[in-house]
């Protein structure tokens, strides 16, 4: 399949965005320290040990809307017609991309309900009402949708491709996994990196030490689960399908079909967009530069960082950007290498 | 919606006979000709005059050899020379397997339960109840391309200057079309095929002419694994009457006369004819 | 949810005319759907005798062609150099005027100087009419190119032919044989019946060293060597003599086989067919009680001998042309054994496939119940069918041993009984004609200057040649000269090389209409484009002085034109598809068809035949003014396709004549006529009598009905010519007898191809066993079921199916000579080399290689951008084909063609591929071997 810039941008920055909402959402939910507003503590503004910098997880907030917006505006561009994207909303009934399209949208309304609750917690009682933000339920349940509902869009996206029956790799129990996963590891690197810089933390002691094991230690151990998924789904595309040109019209009994003339001596829609192909060699050069950049240096980094203390801004900040750049290359060759069954009937040999 | 109607009782399909087309493009160029200028056109072309002509085409046409023994369709001859340098052929003494060539037209079959619609996001994608023909309602379609992802037959094409999703239409504008005499309520790829190898009804009718026909003749779906139970059929290549079948009786005529003994001229010294 | 609402009556139509195709020769009829003035679509009319509603791929893409930007939208006059395509755009006043001139001025000198060829038309019923009347004997259509070797092996057989004057039964054969047909004329009446004996499951047999198209359906694929095809049907008849499957009594019925051939070596007539004082043929007849005796060789109700010598009146010997036959064939020569190896089929195979056609010809017989009579009067209660039909095109016609191939074949079909009888061949009226038919080409000049018959036509003997008094050519293309004495279609292809060398003369003006002869229907491609542009050293005036050219689109040829005369589409004109040219009957039903405008020219164009009669009435040619001087035809074509008698009530329609329409063939004018047509789909049909449908040649019904529309001018039966006298008549003068001899350099040629039985020669060319293993493979072109020669690549649609093209080998070649699947290659003759891709074939047959025609193109032409694929990739085998024939075994400057009928050998081409450097670089380059571009 032919990689659309577009699209891979789309899934690895919506994800990546998704990934930093699930973790925010999941810090929310689980009443992370600095979630609540702390009556004890009182007003926000009254901290003066802070100066005006807002919190890591409320940069995390605002960037992963703005990674998530990016990523759902960028798939517009792949769109024909994308002014009338709004129609792809309605048959959440069967297609996935209609889920996606969905569950995106309403992820934006547990999104929005944090951001409320955080302007809130700037100057309480002023927007939302006090008895609101100290009700814990209401923030844990708000986290916990908008964990939930980023989960969802991940899935419905992964779905998109996975109930693809025609394209082999695509249709692969481990693509929806595997989405997943990148989705949170990108979150978890990013928010690592985050978390690095100056911010207004509530419990700024606190946090530092817990954050500074767990995140390092998340990335470690979602890098090792993604890149156990790859390797898994790479060793299981790798087997030949078996589907042959003699299959693909009906005609087993002939043995063996060869394309001696195609429908046009050209190129066209068909052979452009499904019948993208990327030479053996070069695929198995970038899945080790995507494994190398991807999985390893995040995980080695974290690990460094986890023994050495002191430079870990550094680490999370190159773990980072090797991390993205590997799940761009693992998102490019998930569309490189996937073959359309439509392309044997154009003379592509079984595989 | 974009969900399926409930299995409509009326199929109506194409039927292609493989043993006949002789790929010459009338149906594609037919089909392209009529939809062009149709309702659901256009079929737009890009580059016309330049290097790489391309346009959006609802019918297309493969060659393929088939060069295996698989179904014993194929004979061998022999290709025997007497020297390398020798006119007749490069190879001496080679055998040289008779392939076959086969002609292979390939559009929508208008599958009965098919992703193309089911993975569309805005219900442009349909399959109509009355007659099971999947179409695309061009005024909804965003152009997301993923029905054409999900065909496996290759039978939708995008048109990058309409930013919409294409396919055959079974030409539903022509067959109920009153204003068009009752003949010419076909398919425009049927009425073209120069050889008759294209047969349009309905095929959820077993008693339609071409349910009996594919009856008859073996016709398939193509590819059933995927499970979206196409209504177009494909008739076989009927076996071949070559060296592989005529050598099953292969007595020679029996010899008038002993020509090795007289010339052979002799026998008709006698013949008795009239005029 | 609702959808759009889907109209699904939307009239598809303001206004639907039907016309005839154009967009190839087939001229089927179409109907064209006009919507607010232009038009919306265009398909087969049901009602069409030709495609009963189908329309193949070109049909259905005509509205590109006739809305393509490579249409020429006004005369042009050549500003800059010949070939550099730089012209003035100017009125058409000024272009008719300059036209005439020239053409006037010719006319006065020497009306000889003038070269008029067309092309691709079908419109000779004019265009030779039109040279008559200026008193050229230089013209012709594009059959010398193209397929003469069938037209000609056909008529002087059988009075009928492959080549669109018959066809196959498709009703009731059970056995088709094709030979080297990739496509042909016939494109959808083929497919329909192919498609029917699909359906009925006959056999179908092709032969052929590819395997596409037609092959493709077929039951059994025979692999031939290309130029073997006589060899293999020589051995077919040598199977059937052999064990004597073959209807002898069909031979004496229809044919010669019986007649007397004397057998007196030296003789001036030896080899002529033995006849009595009136002039009859005679035959050895049994009689009871009285022994063999001579009979009159039509007698009827007679026992005639085939084999045994005889004694004649004058004590000379004489043997039926029967036993002739038969010892040739016989003869181990022909024997499969023999044949097998120089034709790549083995020998169970061909002995396999002449019992399959004597076992369905003779084991299937079919009888039909229907009465008849016979030309003598007998009747006969049912109709004897051997339902094995061939059909054979230019796999057969297009090399230089077609003509007796041909024969050959002819031969074939009568042994088995297999002509227009039920379930075999059939012809189509207005054939069978006498064969050969009696009309001469034309030779000298009346005194208004016109010729005395047209300048095309079938030469009997000797005499009939245009030769001067020294025996070399008059005719600038050579044709009816002792190099080609049958070339009953001329030879185009050898007319701009002629006129180049000034041999056999010089001319002022070549005129030509419709031919791409700057590109695809040239060989020696770059070579003839030098031609054209080539100077006198002497004077600096170019070597052919003027040419015009009507072409309708920006083809190749219209860079060497001096003056362009922009034709219309062919939906924007009369035309006339008439029985006095090459007629759209099928064997059911004669037919004739025009061609009516249907939508106006939008250019400042106008259609070649109203520019062609008009140039003629500025030049005053007989028949176009009116006694008072005035124009005769003021309105054009289409007055002229009314009015116009050729002789007294026939005139190029046959359909509705008569003052009130309702005479068919003979009839007054009728004004009317064009409308007629019109109201019915612009064809006329009439069917042939039930009883007259099949033995045509000797069926009362068929001939008394033929001769009453005109077709024939007596209800004599055709005799079909078993053994081909006309053919001796040259012989023997090539021998030392008659009035007009050959000169000598010639005489050997003529003594070995006028053979009056058929027989096999390797091609001209490569006879010599060096050039067989410096080229050893064989190079053919098919043509491409959707692309008509060089114009269908201006199509949007058309172009892209294919937008260039590959070179075909079979993998084993490949390997042999170390080529991969999508390796650049050179292809190499003994004139050029040319890089072309290779791409893997397994149903071509070893030893040859081939390519789709004319999809390569030059650039500059067609409106094609620089880089299109079919500049840049795409190519011509034509760059390869040596226009003559190596010298030393011919005689001097001799066209690379059939020896007999001057048929261009397009397909002895023989190569050798040599391998590039860089095989994976695209690009197409032709570089010619040395100076030989142009000699
Ligand atoms: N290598 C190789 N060469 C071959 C052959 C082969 O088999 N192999 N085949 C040969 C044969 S059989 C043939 S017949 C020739 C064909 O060769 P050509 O007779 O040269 O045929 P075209 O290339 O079709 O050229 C016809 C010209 O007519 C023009 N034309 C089209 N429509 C109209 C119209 O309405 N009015 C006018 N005035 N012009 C029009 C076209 O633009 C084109 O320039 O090629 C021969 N050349
Ligand atoms: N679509 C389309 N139709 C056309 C034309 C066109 O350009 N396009 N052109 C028209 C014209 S002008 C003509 S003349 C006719 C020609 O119609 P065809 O006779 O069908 O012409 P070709 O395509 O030259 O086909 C020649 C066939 O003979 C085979 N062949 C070559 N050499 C040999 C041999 O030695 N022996 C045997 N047995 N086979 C051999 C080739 O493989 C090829 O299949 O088509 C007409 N119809
Ligand atoms: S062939 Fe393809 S486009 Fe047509 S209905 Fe089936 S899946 Fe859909
Ligand atoms: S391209 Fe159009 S029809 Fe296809 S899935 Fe997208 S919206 Fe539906
Ligand atoms: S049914 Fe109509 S739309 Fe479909 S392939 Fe045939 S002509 Fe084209
Ligand atoms: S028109 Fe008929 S014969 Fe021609 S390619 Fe199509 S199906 Fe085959
Ligand atoms: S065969 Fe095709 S191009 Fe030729 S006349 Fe018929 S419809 Fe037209
Ligand atoms: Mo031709």
């Amino acid at each position: 399949m032919r990689p659309t810039f577009s699209i891979i941008f789309f899934t690895v920055i919506s994800g990546a965005g998704y990934g930093l909402w699930m973790l925010v959402g999941l810090a929310f939910a689980l009443a992370w320290p600095g979630c609540l507003l702390d009556a004890e503590i009182g007003p926000v503004d009254a901290q003066s040990s802070v100066c005006g910098m807002p919190s890591t997880l409320a940069v995390a907030w605002a960037a992963g809307f703005l990674l998530v917006s990016a990523g759902l505006l960028s798939s517009l561009a792949h769109l024909g017609q994308p002014q009338r994207a709004w129609r792809a909303l309605s048959q959440w009934r069967s297609s996935w991309l209609s889920r996606e399209g969905v569950a995106a949208l309403l992820a934006y309304v547990p999104a929005t309900g944090l951001f409320l609750i955080w302007l809130g917690q700037q100057s309480p009682g002023h927007l939302v009402p006090a008895l609101l933000l100290e009700n814990e339920t209401l923030v844990r349940v708000t986290g916990a949708l908008l964990a939930a509902a980023s989960i969802v869009t991940v899935f419905c996206t992964a779905n998109i491709y996975a109930c693809l029956k025609p394209i082999r790799a695509w249709n692969n129990r481990l693509v929806v996994p595997a989405y997943l996963a990148f989705a949170a590891l990108s979150g978890m690197l990013l928010l690592w990196a985050l978390a690095t810089l100056p911010s207004r933390d509530l419990v700024p002691a606190a946090q530092e030490t817990v954050w500074s094991v767990l995140l390092p230690s998340a990335v470690i151990v979602l890098a090792v689960i993604s890149a156990a998924i790859k390797l898994t789904y790479w060793k299981q595309i790798d087997q030949p399908s078996g589907l042959r040109t003699a299959h693909v019209i009906g005609l087993d009994g002939l043995g063996n079909v060869r394309s001696f003339e195609q429908p046009h001596t050209q190129e066209n829609y068909l052979t452009h967009e499904m019948g993208f192909r990327i030479a053996r060699k070069h695929s198995r050069k970038l899945r080790l530069i995507c494994l190398l950049a991807g999985f390893a240096t995040p995980a080695i980094l974290a690990l460094l960082a986890l023994l050495v203390p002191g430079p870990g801004g550094v680490a999370a900040w190159i773990g980072l950007l090797a991390g993205m750049f590997g799940i761009f290359l693992e998102r490019w060759l998930f569309f490189a290498e996937a073959r359309h069954a439509v392309m044997l009937y154009y003379g592509a040999h079984g595989d | 919606m974009t969900s399926l109607p409930a299995a409509a009782t009326r199929k109506l399909g194409l039927v292609i006979d493989l043993d006949t087309c002789v790929g010459c493009h009338a149906c594609a160029v037919a089909c392209k000709e009529w939809n062009d200028g149709g309702s659901f056109g256009p079929l737009p072309d890009k580059d016309t005059h330049g290097p790489e002509p391309e346009g959006v085409w609802f019918n297309r046409v493969h060659s393929y050899e088939a060069t295996g023994m698989g179904s014993g369709e194929w004979g061998m001859a022999t290709a025997k020379s007497e020297a390398k340098s020798s006119c007749t052929s490069p190879i001496p003494d080679s055998q040289f397997l008779i392939p076959g060539t086969i002609h292979f037209p390939r559009s929508c079959l208008h599958c009965e339960t098919p992703a193309c619609v089911t993975v569309c996001p805005t219900g442009a994608s349909y399959k109509r109840a009355e007659d099971g023909i999947v179409l695309v309602d061009e005024d909804k379609c965003i152009g997301c391309q993923l029905c054409a992802w999900a065909c496996p037959y290759g039978a939708r094409e995008f048109s990058a200057q309409r930013g919409v999703m294409q396919k055959c239409t079974l030409c539903v504008d022509r067959i109920y079309n009153e204003t068009l005499d009752e003949a010419d309520r076909q398919p425009a790829c049927v009425l073209a095929c120069p050889t008759r190898a294209r047969h349009f009804g309905d095929l959820g009718d077993a008693q339609s002419d071409v349910s009996k026909l594919v009856a008859e003749r073996g016709g398939y779906a193509l590819m059933p694994e995927f499970g979206y139970q196409p209504v177009n059929r494909y008739l076989p290549p009927r076996p071949r009457r070559d060296a592989s079948r005529a050598n099953s009786h292969p007595q020679p005529a029996a010899e008038a006369i002993d020509t090795t003994q007289m010339s052979p001229l002799l026998r008709w010294v006698d013949r008795v004819l009239s005029r | 949810m609702p959808h759009a609402a889907l109209d699904l009556n939307t009239p598809t139509a303001d206004e639907v005319k039907t016309t005839t195709c154009y967009m190839c020769a087939c001229r089927c009829g179409i109907r064209v759907h006009l919507k607010d003035g232009r038009v919306r679509y265009i398909d087969g009319n049901p009602k069409h005798p030709v495609n009963r509603g189908v329309i193949c791929a070109k049909g259905s893409a005509g509205i590109k062609q006739h809305y393509s930007p490579a249409r020429l939208s006004k005369p042009l006059l050549r500003t800059g150099e010949r070939g550099a395509g730089e012209f003035r755009e100017i009125e058409w006043d000024e272009a008719l005027a300059l036209a005439a001139q020239w053409l006037g001025d010719i006319r006065r000198r020497n009306p000889d100087e003038l070269a008029f060829f067309t092309g691709r038309d079908q419109s000779q019923a004019l265009t030779a009419w039109w040279a008559q009347q200026f008193g050229t004997i230089n013209y012709a259509a594009h059959g010398g190119f193209c397929s003469v070797n069938m037209a000609a092996a056909g008529m002087y057989t059988f009075g009928g032919s492959f080549w669109e004057f018959g066809e196959p039964d498709w009703e009731l054969t059970k056995y088709l044989m094709l030979w080297g047909v990739a496509e042909d004329h016939d494109s959808n009446p083929i497919k329909l019946g192919l498609g029917k004996l699909k359906a009925r499951g006959a056999k179908i047999v092709a032969i052929n060293p590819v395997r596409t198209g037609y092959g493709a359906i077929a039951d059994e694929w025979v692999p031939i060597n290309p130029g073997s095809d006589g060899l293999l049907a020589g051995a077919f008849i040598h199977e059937l003599l052999r064990s004597d499957r073959i209807d002898l009594d069909y031979l004496v019925r229809y044919t010669n086989a019986h007649h007397l051939v004397i057998r007196d070596a030296g003789a001036a007539d030896d080899g002529l067919i033995a006849r009595d004082a009136e002039g009859h043929a005679l035959c050895a007849s049994r009689v009871e009680g009285e022994g063999i005796v001579l009979a009159r060789a039509n007698a009827i109700d007679i026992s005639p001998l085939v084999v045994g010598e005889c004694t004649l009146a004058d004590g000379r010997k004489a043997v039926p042309s029967f036993q002739l036959l038969a010892e040739r064939f016989l003869a181990d020569e022909y024997a499969p054994e023999s044949v097998s190896a120089r034709c790549g089929v083995d020998v169970a195979t061909i002995r396999r496939l002449a019992r399959e056609l004597a076992e369905t010809a003779f084991d299937q017989a079919i009888s039909l119940d229907q009465a008849w009579t016979d030309v003598h009067g007998r009747e006969h209660s049912s109709m004897c069918g051997r339902p094995v039909a061939m059909h054979a095109m230019r796999g057969i016609s297009a090399h230089a041993n077609g003509f007796h191939t041909c024969r050959t074949l002819h031969i074939l079909q009568m042994l088995l009984g297999a002509i227009d009888t039920p379930g075999s061949f059939r012809y189509q009226p207005p054939y069978p004609k006498s064969a050969p038919p009696p009309n001469r080409p034309g030779k000298s000049r009346k005194d208004n200057g016109s010729l005395d018959a047209g300048p095309l036509g079938y030469v009997q003997s000797p005499e009939d040649l245009l030769v001067d008094a020294d025996g070399q050519p008059r005719r600038l293309d050579k044709a009816y000269s002792w190099q080609h004495p049958l070339a009953a279609h001329g030879i185009m292809q050898s007319v701009i090389r002629n006129a180049w060398a000034g041999d056999p003369c010089r001319i002022d003006t070549l005129f030509m209409f419709m031919a791409n002869m700057g590109w695809n229907s040239s060989m020696n491609t770059m070579g003839t484009r030098q031609m054209l542009c080539d100077r006198d050293a002497d004077s600096g005036e170019y070597r052919i002085p003027h040419i015009i050219y009507s072409d309708a689109y920006l083809s190749e040829t219209v860079a060497f034109a001096d003056l362009v005369l922009p034709d219309t589409t062919y939906l924007e004109r009369h035309d006339c598809i008439s029985m006095l040219d090459r007629p759209i009957s099928d064997a059911d039903c004669a037919a004739d068809a025009i061609r009516q405008p249907v939508v106006e020219a939008d250019r400042d164009v106008r259609p070649f035949q109203d520019v062609l009669i008009d140039l003629g009435t500025r030049i005053g040619l007989p028949g176009l003014l009116k006694d008072d001087g005035t124009a005769k035809y003021p309105r054009g074509f289409a007055q002229y396709m009314v009015e116009h008698e050729r002789a007294p009530g026939v005139g190029m329609l046959a359909g509705w004549r008569g003052a009130d329409g309702s005479k068919s063939g003979f009839g007054e004018p009728n004004p009317d006529q064009l409308e007629r047509y019109i109201e019915h789909g612009c064809v006329w049909e009439a069917r042939v009598p039930d009883a007259g449908r099949y033995y045509k040649m000797a069926n009362r019904d068929y001939l008394t009905w033929a001769k009453s529309l005109g077709f024939v001018g007596s209800t004599e039966a055709i005799v079909m010519q078993f053994y081909c006298e006309a053919l001796q008549r040259f012989r023997l003068a090539a021998l030392g007898h008659g009035a007009q001899q050959p000169p000598e350099s010639e005489r050997e040629r003529v003594a070995r191809y006028f053979d009056p039985l058929p027989f096999w020669y390797g091609d001209l060319d490569s006879s010599g066993s060096a050039r067989e293993a410096d080229y050893p493979l064989s190079a053919i072109t098919q043509r491409p079921m959707f692309m008509y020669h060089s114009w269908g690549s201006q199509n949007v649609w058309l172009r892209q199916i294919a937008a260039r093209n590959y070179l075909y080998l079979n993998p084993q070649t490949a390997e042999t000579n170390g080529v991969g699947d999508g390796d650049w290659i050179w292809l190499v003759s003994p004139l050029a080399r040319i890089r072309v891709q290779a791409r893997f074939h397994s149903a071509t047959a070893p030893g040859t290689v081939w390519t789709w025609n004319a999809i390569g193109k030059r650039k500059g032409a067609w409106k094609l951008a620089a880089n299109a694929p079919e500049n840049r990739d795409g190519f011509l085998l034509n760059h390869l084909i040596n226009e003559l024939l190596p010298q030393d075994r011919n005689s001097p400057s001799c066209a690379n063609a059939d020896p007999l009928t001057g048929q261009a050998a397009w397909f002895d081409l023989r190569v050798r591929i040599e391998r590039d450097r860089t095989p994976q670089v695209d690009g197409h380059r032709i570089e010619m071997n040395g100076t030989r571009a142009m000699p």
